[in-house]
């Protein structure tokens, strides 16, 4: 039943990830990379990673997803048009290199022998915050002032120069 | 009833793969953004693979970190983009081949 929810969400998860790298229309892609995100959602849920799951339907399709679709809106961004140079051997190139990290990926992964975790350490939001509050707090707080620096970042790039 | 380790890092590995794919053939600025994001997920889901084989929760420590670290990386290139797109009316990587302005 598990492994059953698993193979579903697997696959959605990659038919609509190949459909938000190949699909020309823009607002295509960011779509169904939401549903992307949503399999792997499903998947920390089914590794007992229950914080992570409501946060990754949260904050990644919820908030960048539409950051995303906001962009492509406010950019009125047009379909991929046809190159002005085709670089035929660059893009085979490029394909060949994805495939060999696909294939070399799984081989390798294929060959892992590991046993079944016996010991389950679910991941709820109050041992996370035991460990975000103790151990990691110095990096918990830095967060703050990387998503700061983002901001302002992001502000400067934007601000139209009078 | 659970599903087996090395499942989920493949299924990483090859969303890993579609992502890099992405960011290696498309030449539209966001759908290259796009592909890093599928890339930062298949890292995520390992990572969350292996910690819950070793027992431990920091790696989903480390997964709510990524997630942060990439909210401001998409802000910063999302506003890059807003940016290259008014000064050349295009998102196009390829045309993106001066140095500078």
């Amino acid at each position: 039943m598990v492994t059953a929810f698993f193979y579903l969400a697997a696959a959605v998860g990659l038919v609509s990830a190949a459909v938000a790298v190949a699909h020309r229309n823009p607002v295509v892609n960011v779509l169904s990379l939401v549903v992307t995100l949503f399999c792997i959602a499903v998947n920390y849920a089914l590794l007992g990673a229950e914080f992570l799951a409501a946060a990754q339907v949260l904050v990644y399709a919820g908030a960048i997803l539409v950051l995303f679709l906001f962009v492509v809106m406010l950019l009125n961004a047009p379909e991929e048009q046809p190159a002005t140079e085709p670089r035929p051997f660059q893009r085979v190139a490029g394909l060949l290199l994805a495939v060999a990290a696909a294939v070399g990926g799984v081989a390798l992964l294929m060959g892992l022998r590991l046993s079944l975790p016996t010991q389950s350490s679910p991941g709820s939001a109050q041992a996370l915050g035991r460990l975000l509050t103790g151990p990691y707090l110095f990096a918990f707080e830095f967060i703050s002032v990387l998503l700061l620096a983002a901001m302002v970042g992001a502000l400067m790039l934007v601000k139209r120069k009078h | 009833m659970t599903v087996p380790t090395t499942y989920f890092v493949i299924f990483a590995a090859l969303l890993f793969a579609v992502g890099a794919a992405g960011v290696l053939l498309r030449r539209s600025g966001i759908s290259i953004l796009l592909g890093i994001e599928l890339m930062l997920n298949a890292a995520n889901l390992a990572l969350v693979a292996f910690g819950r084989q070793h027992g431990q929760l920091d790696a989903q420590v480390f997964v709510f970190f990524v997630m942060a670290v990439a909210a401001a990386e998409v802000a910063v290139g999302l506003a890059l983009l807003v940016a290259i797109f008014r000064k050349n009316q295009s998102i196009d990587v390829d045309r993106l081949n001066v140095l500078r302005w």
